[in-house]
């Protein structure tokens, strides 16, 4: 039964929208599906491989941006952002790898913030490339109708969920979180971790890439401030999957949901709409603390915590 | 060089070093936590914000000066830091997770809520506290009459640096004077040694957090009056904090120094010579260059000299 | 087998290794001991390829090691253990064991089928599917010593794996460290444990201060009077 499940859930989510959806409520939809790309492409790096980053608005915004530059210079469809991006992306976390991937733990998290905002201050600066502060916009929309953009992302979800699945049980798997456990140990064994960490990274990088170059085609604007987001790319990124379970498959998919919903129900009510940061941040915390491997992860202590309202 | 280069070169080097004082007074707390503690405060910079909130209401209600709120805001800070290091940060630290970095994530919700209250009790509007010698400042000129060149030292901008020179006096002397302060350096230095030595190190670890909170909370006062203020400000406090404390070397407060003057020169500098755009830039660089190149902190390659080969 | 020449190790201005000489031949077992602090650990380090010695170097069946890498060293053949066993928590004893058989197999059918047999040589096929998080410290650093012989190594830096252990589990691993020798795999250990040492060591080199002050088999050492004082002398300013 349980092998089944992904696939169930995927016919589900592609038969979903034939309902009868509006254009809000495809909207969630797409957001939902983007955000689990994201969360599981940060998973692979983070939860699997340990190495914690607070700067993939960096891949998101430099994905997006490919598509965008090469729309704004050629004229031609932004869609081709996305096979590109992903050359461009990989390029990009090659270069960035060799630099932050020497430094250990809290250390690389910190440099992987500081390059997120290098890249946001960078694209606001070049403006004769990405336009700084006024951004890209994309003048021709392909489809009306949400559904088609539906499709493309769900299919990328889905190739994500598999590959990530076949990665974690194969050796780069078992290296990824040798070099989680102890990097220094998984060295002696005979593990070239400086390898497996920019495989990690690059993998990583690469999906968020395409989830941002779908986003410029989506949206059909970008700008720096948006892409390149610290608290609304990189942070949201962590609290998804933190929230939905660390190193789980279903993991940022879950995060996914919970996060898009409290993002939407408190932006409903009038008097809080400007205080999301402080429910976010009261979550992460209360996550932190209670349920640090997530929902997925600590799934157990949360059916004893429902239950019994403690966790011990 | 012509005067005007001269003078021009004079002035940002001036502006870099009184600024430095206080940058170094903003990472000192910082360097504190991270070197006794081995804690990552990402919500350095929203503890300052917030006691410059304290500085800006004591100002506009009770007509108070922000550099007498000091008293005030310091100690109430150091509370708050006791009450976050016992309540949040020590139940993180025994929690049982897959990933290793829980604790810096923590910190991060810590600061994304202060950030975010702030900005819904007192809204986004720029503050400041215009106080009666806000815009004075002494001249060169007064003071040599045949100067040939002009040089400017902004009063509160002095008086600030004055404070937080004082004020680094002041804890240079506790940790190394008394026995509490020498206490926390043990224990940043030898974590099992101090534990052996019968350190309590809880309440170290609550001392160590207050007083970080507070140091951080007099440079807020301190800078009030020299800057405005609004609740998302505190992210570049904290890349400053942390820029300082790599370059400076972690739990050394001689290193926060250093790191506060070479920071602020370097940024006033290329403010100056480089342009305002990229600013913002340049903290990030340097810091991403120190973790790489410095990471044991400045102080340790004057270690490394003195030992020899 | 392993030639250390002349190694030493400067950090700052402190001389961690001075000057330490000494060769493991092929299928012994050498004893690194010495009082704590004294070095050893900064040895295997240098050994393993964790540290560049300052000064010296180290070959291995021939070949300089000393400037390589660890991952390297590993696929030459030297595995080691970490005095502070830390197994892949989350995971099963058998895919603790299979993360380090990739090493030597080209897939994962492979690999499990290296991990299994390794797994029966160590005792531990009953608790293959035990997470090894639970485990008992006897069996978490039979565990570790596992993952290293999945790198099927020529030779083996085992730093204290004794340690802690309680009379039947130090039975258990003196077991499997006989056995791991008569398949001919050399080993250095360091160890505290003099018993263990004396009982299973062909040879011992001395360290105190980062310098060799002693070799020899266990019988000279027992005997050699500097190596009583550097022990005594130790138990006297304790």
């Amino acid at each position: 039964m349980k092998r089944y499940l992904p696939f169930v859930i995927l016919a589900l989510l592609a038969v979903v929208p034939l309902v009868g959806l509006n254009s809000y409520l495809m909207h969630i939809l797409i957001l939902f599906v983007m955000w689990s790309v994201i969360g599981m492409s940060w998973n692979l790096l983070g939860g699997y491989c340990g190495q914690v980053s607070f700067g993939h608005a960096a891949f998101f915004g430099v994905g997006a941006y490919t598509a965008g530059i090469f729309y704004a210079k050629t004229g031609l469809s932004a869609w081709w952002g996305l096979p590109l991006s992903i050359v461009a992306v990989a390029l990009f976390a090659l270069v960035i790898g060799f630099i932050v991937l020497r430094l250990r733990g809290p250390y690389f998290a910190l440099a992987t913030l500081a390059m997120g905002e290098v890249l946001r201050v960078t694209a606001e600066n070049l403006t004769n490339l990405t336009g700084g502060d006024v951004g890209i916009m994309i003048r021709e929309r392909t489809w009306v109708e949400k559904i088609w953009y539906y499709y493309i992302i769900l299919a990328v979800a889905a190739i994500t969920f598999y590959l990530v699945k076949i990665v974690v049980q194969s050796r780069l798997g078992y290296y990824f979180v040798a070099i989680r456990e102890d990097q220094d140990a998984a060295e002696s064994l005979g593990i070239n971790t400086t390898l497996y960490k920019t495989i990690a990274l690059s993998l990583s990088a690469v999906i968020t890439g395409l989830a941002g170059a779908f986003y410029t085609n989506y949206m059909g604007y970008i700008d720096p401030k948006v892409v390149f987001a610290l608290h609304d790319i990189s942070i949201i990124t962590i609290m998804v999957v933190m929230v939905g379970g660390v190193a789980t498959f279903w993991g940022p998919v879950i995060g996914s949901i919970i996060m898009i919903l409290m993002s939407e129900v408190i932006r409903s009510i009038p008097m809080l709409g400007s205080a999301h940061q402080t429910f976010f941040g009261m979550l992460l915390i209360i996550i932190i603390i209670f349920l640090p491997n997530g929902i997925a992860g600590d799934f157990k202590k949360l059916k004893r915590l429902i239950r019994t309202g403690r966790t011990t | 060089m012509t005067a005007p280069q001269i003078e021009v070169l004079l002035q940002t080097l001036i502006a870099g070093f009184l600024l430095g004082g206080l940058y170094a007074l903003i990472g000192i707390g910082m360097t504190l936590i991270m070197g006794v503690m081995k804690i990552i405060n990402l919500a350095h910079g929203e503890l300052m914000m917030v006691s410059m909130y304290i500085a800006y209401w004591l100002f506009t209600l009770f007509g108070l000066d922000p550099y007498l709120s000091v008293f005030i805001a310091a100690p109430v800070m150091f509370l708050i830091g006791v009450g976050l290091q016992k309540f949040l940060i020590t139940p993180v630290l025994k929690v049982d997770s897959i990933l290793p970095e829980n604790q810096v994530i923590l910190t991060v919700g810590i600061a994304m809520v202060l950030s975010n209250l702030a900005m819904l009790f007192f809204t986004s509007d720029y503050r400041s506290t215009p106080v009666s010698y806000a815009t004075s400042a002494w001249y060169l000129s007064d003071h040599w009459k045949g100067s040939p060149i002009e040089l400017s030292l902004s009063i509160p901008w002095t008086v600030s640096f004055v404070f937080a020179v004082a004020i680094t006096a002041g804890l240079w002397f506790f940790l190394t004077k008394t026995d509490t302060g020498k206490s926390v350096r043990a224990t940043s230095q030898d974590f099992q040694a101090a534990l052996i030595m019968g350190v309590d190190v809880d309440r170290m670890r609550m001392l160590t957090f207050g007083l970080g909170s507070a140091l951080v909370g007099a440079a807020g006062c301190l800078f009030i009056p020299i800057y405005y203020l609004y609740p998302s400000m505190g992210g570049q406090f904290t890349l400053i904090a942390f820029v300082v404390t790599i370059i400076g070397g972690l739990g050394s407060t001689a290193g926060a120094i250093i790191g506060g003057i070479i920071l602020s020169i370097f940024e006033s500098m290329t403010a100056t010579y480089l342009g305002m755009g990229w600013a913002p830039v340049d903290r990030f660089v340097v810091f991403v260059a120190a973790l790489i190149f410095l990471p044991a902190g400045i102080v340790s390659l004057a270690r490394k000299r003195r030992l020899g080969k | 087998m392993l030639d250390v020449n002349n190694i030493s190790m400067f950090f700052g201005g402190l001389a961690a290794i001075s000057n330490v000489s000494f060769s493991v031949n092929k299928g012994e077992i050498l004893a690194l001991i010495g009082p704590n602090g004294a070095g050893k650990t900064t040895l295997f380090n240098v050994v393993n390829g964790f540290y560049k010695p300052s000064h010296g170097d180290v070959f291995f069946k021939g070949a300089k090691i000393s400037n390589m890498k660890t991952h390297r060293i590993c696929k030459l053949g030297i595995a080691r253990t970490f005095q502070v066993v830390r197994p892949l928590q989350r995971m099963t004893v058998l895919d603790n064991v299979i993360a380090s058989a990739f090493l030597r197999a080209a897939n994962k059918a492979q690999a499990e089928e290296i991990a299994l047999d390794i797994l029966s040589f160590s005792g531990l096929y009953d608790d293959r599917q035990a997470l090894s998080k639970g485990l008992p410290l006897g069996k978490r650093k039979r565990l570790e010593i596992a993952r290293a012989l999945a790198t099927q190594p020529a030779m083996l830096l085992l730093d204290e794996s004794f340690a802690g252990l309680n009379p039947s589990e130090l039975n258990e691993s003196i077991e499997i460290i006989n056995k791991i020798k008569a398949k001919g795999i050399t080993m250095m250990i360091i160890e505290h444990h003099m018993k263990v040492i004396m009982a299973i060591s062909d040879r011992i080199v001395v360290i105190n201060y980062g310098q060799k002050i002693a070799e020899g088999t266990p019988l000279e050492i027992r005997q050699n009077p500097l190596v009583i004082e550097a022990y005594l002398g130790e138990a006297a300013h304790a």
